[in-house]
């Protein structure tokens, strides 16, 4: 491609003898002495030949894939071709019924089971997962449109470890509050997003079982078919029937789920807006509920900190998984200082990112999930745009089918402006400057979330003193977007309340006497 | 600064490009033409330089390769990037690599440990450039930088360069094995640098640990600033340590991720490396002609 005359002359021998071998032009124009390599990765995409994907897939109630009441299907697409996948039952009132009554059915036998024989089965679907890693992670990237490269080695991983992690809790639970008892809730209505699908439902399902509670289930309607993947594994790890139930469907059946009055507890992850209706939905009655929704996190660099890396936790923090992160650090906060330098390298940086097919292994970031996401996404980029700031996006190409977003920054962005102050859930960057770390702690706080916030600076006692001083529930230091089982997850203010992992999450999933 | 976490994160990052087909093939060629074919012991010999440039010109037989391509015309496997040996071997590979586009790199300023006089070092460099060195790897004073004078350091290193101007271009080794932290790394780096160096290189290959990944990106990251500031392109060596193939192919990707295509020449990177080219040329054969090759079917030196 760049070799100029002399490889002209060599395009045009014939293919080789040799069995498996290459084509002897090929290479040549691609390496010449003295001109340097133009190395394009070439496509190296997984195959798919592992995932056995139904055309139609049934709801998982009382330990059987049964078909829905409703007698209806909705489709469920990739969003990286637009194809669709498969279809999926979409259950009604009736069938959420069905499915709290198995779950009910289940909790009298699955509440008096030892912690030990509870810990058993979540060790054995924590095992299945890690046999089924490959299949599972291709599915997740089919249906999500996220890179098989963050399937593999975050999402999938991270499943397996919350059912390790909550099934050795399974027989401790008299040490998660020191000196009083505590006791299941019993039916735990479950209603998670599409950003980590998989991971959701294992962060969600994990620490409900291992308490004795029993479980229904709603992934989100997009990507609904890991979490029958996962119905699958939990069959063959021979769960008894009725404790993990999985009813996929849209708002509708989630409102159901809400709604019924034989739920003792509901656990959401997902917007601030559906939160707030959930949380009026509840309203008088007893149950329980766990909320984790949006954030408007702040990822602040100050000059004294090791800046080549703070420039991959920028990156890892707004672009992992195309930005739909909760806790994505989408306001970055840079001492004024370094501003001019780091904004520099971040766009460098930047132009080297891969966008495309998500089952390319060299893919970094991969399919917006839905075409809704993706307008709204565009609305709110053309929002930022009329209120100002110097827009950048690296000259990347987009595939021609699919949902794709470049990711992208504005930077000089007061904390007024909209990009500022609402969740955009996509690749999109706000940069803004600070003076001193009284400044920083004030800008990073003036937001309506509270979920989380990571700081930069190779001095210790600056990152304890601003640390203390951020209202966020989960705070970095010197990294970003790093999940563990053993780390509760939660946020403060319209972030949502309750923790999700460690020792703290357990107490969402239990009566403390 | 350097965070080390952060390093090693982003270290481990470049490993996971899957690099496969053509762009695997491409990568494999160049890193032939990126080795300095190496030797460095006391036992060398004048015969044992001599079969060393000889394997620098034609790492394999041409007609190993040529009978894959039935009979068309193809492009030969490259030559190294150069043999780099003691200045007393100097004129030895001079004879040996005549009418090649090899470069002959000299150790110098009392390799490998610099611990000298500077008159002797400097004398040592002088020796080689007039014997037709044209590139020197020289060590740095480690000594006087452990012993935080980094003045002496520079100024060893700016003095070397004023030897070499016009006649070699100069390689800086800063033994990292030996300086401790990634902070300190960056540091030499770029006392190197600013000293006139042409190329930074990791390790003389005496000692372990020589090169690796994350040393080497850090050392990258140094040059992509210096270049920032001053427009200077500065060479990278890691050298020692780097056996495999596919190591080879993740130090591609990082300098490419790091620096750009235009550092991807001979001209702007060089393997430090014996061992290597073996495994290149067993991985190329595969490539060609599907199937791995017996270790054997390739010579020693």
């Amino acid at each position: 491609m760049q070799a100029g005359t002399q490889n002209k002359k060599l395009k045009t021998s014939s293919k080789n003898v040799a069995g498996r071998g290459v084509e002897s032009t090929s290479y040549q124009n691609r390496f010449v002495k003295g001109i340097p390599f133009k190395f394009d990765y070439e496509a190296s995409v997984e195959s798919t030949e592992v995932v056995k994907i139904k055309s139609q897939n049934e709801l998982f109630i009382g330990g059987k894939f049964v078909k829905p009441q409703s007698g209806k299907y909705f489709k469920t697409l990739n969003p990286a071709t637009e194809n669709v996948l498969a279809e999926v039952a979409e259950a009604n009132s009736t069938d959420v019924d069905l499915a709290v009554l198995a779950a009910r059915k289940a909790f009298a036998t699955w509440s008096k089971l030892s912690g030990h024989e509870r810990g058993r089965y979540l060790f054995k679907i924590a095992r299945i997962i890690q046999e089924r890693a490959r299949e599972v992670a291709i599915l997740e990237s089919l249906d999500n449109g996220k890179p098989i490269k963050e399937t593999r080695d975050v999402d999938t991983p991270l499943a397996a470890a919350h059912f390790f992690y909550h099934a050795g809790w399974a027989d401790k639970l008299e040490y998660v509050v020191p000196g009083r008892s505590v006791a299941p809730l019993g039916v735990v209505g479950q209603i998670i997003p599409w950003n980590f699908p998989l991971l959701m439902a294992a962060w969600k399902i994990a620490p409900a079982l291992a308490c004795g509670n029993t479980v229904v289930l709603k992934p989100a309607e997009t990507t609904p078919l890991t979490a029958l993947l996962l119905a699958e594994i939990i069959q063959q790890a021979e769960l008894p029937e009725g404790v993990v139930n999985i009813v996929t469907g849209a708002g509708e059946t989630g409102a159901n789920l809400v709604d019924h009055p034989d739920v003792n507890k509901i656990a959401f992850t997902g917007s601030t807006d559906i939160g707030r209706r959930i949380q009026k939905a509840i309203a008088g009655t007893q149950k329980r509920l766990t909320l984790e929704l949006g954030g408007k996190s702040a990822h602040i660099i100050f000059e004294d900190a090791a800046i080549d890396q703070a420039i991959e936790g920028v990156i890892n923090g707004i672009y992992f998984n195309q930005g739909h992160v909760c806790c994505a650090g989408s306001r970055l906060l840079l001492e004024e200082s370094i501003s001019e330098l780091f904004v520099k390298k971040l766009k460098k940086r930047m132009q080297k990112i891969r966008i495309g097919n998500p089952l390319d292994k060299n893919t970094d970031i991969g399919a917006i999930n839905s075409a809704g996401e993706l307008q709204k996404i565009q609305n709110l980029v053309g929002v930022g745009k009329t209120e100002g700031g110097e827009f950048f996006e690296p000259n990347l190409t987009l595939p021609s089918k699919g949902y794709f977003h470049k990711p992208c920054f504005f930077n000089g962005v007061s904390s007024a402006a909209t990009l500022s102050r609402v969740e955009v859930f996509g690749p999109v960057l706000t940069i803004a400057t600070f003076r001193t770390p009284e400044e920083a702690v004030l800008k990073a706080n003036d937001t309506p979330y509270g979920l989380a916030a990571g700081l930069w600076s190779e001095k210790g006692s600056k990152i304890h003193k601003v640390a203390s001083r951020l209202r966020a529930g989960v705070i970095w230091a010197n990294t970003y977007n790093k999940f563990d089982p053993t780390s509760p997850f939660g946020g403060y203010y319209e972030s949502g309340f309750g923790r999700e992992g460690g020792r703290h999450g357990l107490l969402g999933y239990l009566e403390v006497k | 600064m350097i965070d080390q976490v952060g390093i090693h994160e982003r270290a481990e990052f470049f490993a996971k490009r899957s690099i496969k087909k053509q762009s695997k093939l491409g990568a494999l060629y160049t890193c032939v033409s990126m080795c300095d074919l190496t030797t460095l012991e006391g036992s060398d010999t004048v015969g044992k330089v001599q079969q060393l440039c000889q394997k620098a010109i034609r790492p394999a037989p041409p007609t190993m390769l040529s009978q894959y391509f039935n009979g068309n015309k193809i492009e030969p496997l490259p030559s190294v990037a150069a043999v780099c040996v003691y200045p007393t071997m100097v004129p030895v590979a001079v004879k040996a690599l005549k009418g090649t586009d090899i470069k002959i790199a000299s150790v110098a300023t009392a390799f490998p440990s610099g611990q000298a006089p500077f008159e002797i070092k400097s004398q040592d460099t002088k020796f080689a450039i007039n014997h037709g060195a044209n590139e020197i790897d020289m060590v740095i004073n480690r000594g006087a930088f452990l012993s935080g004078k980094y003045s002496v350091v520079f100024d060893e290193i700016k003095e070397i360069s004023k030897i070499c101007a016009g006649k070699a271009h100069l390689k800086v080794i800063l033994e990292t094995g030996e300086i401790g932290s990634y902070d300190k790394i960056r540091l030499a780096s770029e006392i190197a640098m600013e000293a006139g160096a042409d190329f930074i290189k990791t390790s003389t290959g005496k000692m372990q640990p020589a090169a690796t990944v994350p040393v080497t990106l850090v050392m990258l990251q140094a040059i992509s600033d210096f270049y920032d500031k001053t427009g200077k392109k500065i060479g990278m060596k890691p050298a020692g340590g780097i056996r495999s193939a596919k190591e080879a192919i993740q130090y591609l990707v990082m300098v490419n991720e790091t620096l750009g295509e235009q550092w991807l020449s001979s001209e702007l990177f060089r393997f430090g490396a014996s061992s290597l080219l073996n495994d290149l040329l067993r991985q190329i054969f595969k490539e060609i002609s599907g199937s791995y090759y017996y270790e054997k079917s390739f010579s020693l030196d």
